[in-house]
């Protein structure tokens, strides 16, 4: 790799100063998407910041309808740890194998904003709210397409507050190497209704409305029975075509429904 | 960059370069070549070592982010000329054949009983070894050899 400085902040404010003064600068974080990168060199960064020296970002907790999961806290911990949402914690357990899910992080996750990683079905279906150094963000308003946020350059996620659903589960049909989602359908029963969110299918993550609203009217595997996403926006690469992945996001979507 | 290194009990303060990653730095400027290089791309699970106890892909952490950790490599496992129970539990059942993949095994093996305890049972180990790779028979004496060390390492534990 090429060489690079490191910086290793005891705090937010140094961590952002590190990275406004570090040319093209990087955040770590578990570095499991970022050490990649850089190895292929889609990321080449000046100045890597690491952010695991910043004390209070790891860390599940309860507060009120919200389960708060601090953006450093590693698969392996939210697997563990995030029993108040168990779709949450099945989600974060099946990301990777044991050695990713000990380094791999949820901030890192959701910064990168992968379209076949997981962990933003849970955020938007679960209608998360992304806090962040400078504020917060509403999932609707975070994803923004493939490898896109509303973050900032130099916006620092510090933790992510689940709604927690009367009930919810995650299907995926996960690619056997790599085990990112080829097609994921997140679904979470709240009282104001059902929300439904599909990664790994598209460009990035989205809600699928049309089976949020045949949900919220009668929950129930009948209730979407037909229903097919327009596979026109859709992926086709050489794992699946987009005719294939919008089939799967209806077995999956009655996968989690019967899970629930 | 000086790097505070704990590995296999010794420590240490070096001048690491940042983009050193720690495989290499374990393999190339410390000689401990036990853990290997298989896929770089975190797939494989030949480069696994423990850090602070977990287990983690060498090839895909950088040495100065282990400053102030404490590192286990194969080589720190034995006792003198006694093997660690997951060490002769894989000679006993044959579980390796060329051995390449078989120091980040034995790590990986290490890292169940942590998760599971010393009576794990077969399809446990065989799921939690989806992030090693073997080339070349077939997982069969590999999950043979670890529930073996599982039940070893808790024998040893209550010796």
């Amino acid at each position: 790799m090429r060489d690079f400085a490191y910086a290793r902040p005891a705090s937010l404010a140094d961590a952002a100063s590190a990275f406004a003064g570090g040319g093209e600068a990087a955040f770590i974080a578990g570095g499991h998407t970022l050490l990649p990168a850089i190895k292929s060199r889609l990321r080449m960064p000046d100045t890597i910041v690491d952010l695991a020296a910043i004390p209070g970002l790891a860390g599940v907790s309860r507060e009120g309808d919200r389960l708060w999961v601090g953006a450093l806290t590693t698969h392996a911990a939210v697997s563990a740890d995030a029993s108040a949402i168990s779709a949450l914690a099945k989600l974060a357990g099946a990301i990777g194998d044991q050695q990713v899910r000990n380094r791999g992080t949820l901030g890192g996750v959701i910064a990168n904003n992968d379209p076949a990683a997981d962990y933003p079905a849970a955020v938007l279906a679960l209608d998360a709210i992304v806090e962040t150094d400078r504020g917060s963000h509403a999932a609707d308003d975070y994803f923004q397409g493939m490898f896109t946020t509303a973050l900032a350059d130099g916006e620092i996620v510090t933790r992510v507050g689940f709604r927690v659903p009367q009930a919810a589960a995650y299907a995926k049909f996960r690619h056997p190497a790599s085990r990112y989602a080829i097609v994921g359908v997140f679904v979470a029963r709240f009282a104001d209704g059902v929300r439904v969110a599909v990664t790994g299918a598209g460009p990035g993550v989205f809600r699928w409305t049309e089976a949020e609203a045949a949900l919220s009217a009668n929950f129930s595997v009948a209730a979407v029975k037909g229903l097919v996403l327009d596979d026109g926006d859709l992926n086709t690469d050489i794992h699946a075509s987009a005719e294939f992945r919008a089939h799967l996001a209806g077995v999956m979507l009655a996968q989690a429904i019967t899970d629930c | 960059m000086q790097t505070r290194l704990t590995i296999n009990g010794a420590s240490q303060t070096r001048d690491v370069a940042p983009a050193t990653l720690l495989v290499d730095l374990l393999r190339d400027e410390l000689g401990l070549t036990g853990t290997h290089i298989g896929c770089d791309t975190s797939q494989c699970g030949a480069c696994n070592v423990l850090i602070d106890g977990e287990s983690v892909k060498s090839c895909t952490i950088l040495a100065v982010q282990v400053d102030g950790a404490a590192i286990t490599t194969i080589e720190g496992i034995a006792d003198g000329d006694v093997l660690h129970p997951m060490q002769a539990a894989f000679r006993e059942n044959h579980g390796l054949q060329c051995g390449f993949c078989t120091p980040g095994m034995v790590m990986a093996g290490i890292e169940i009983v942590r998760r599971h305890g010393p009576n794990v049972s077969a399809e446990t180990i065989a799921h939690d070894l989806e992030g090693n790779l073997c080339r070349c028979t077939g997982y069969m004496n590999i999950v043979k050899a670890i529930e073996a060390g599982a039940k070893a390492m808790g024998e040893a534990a209550h010796a």
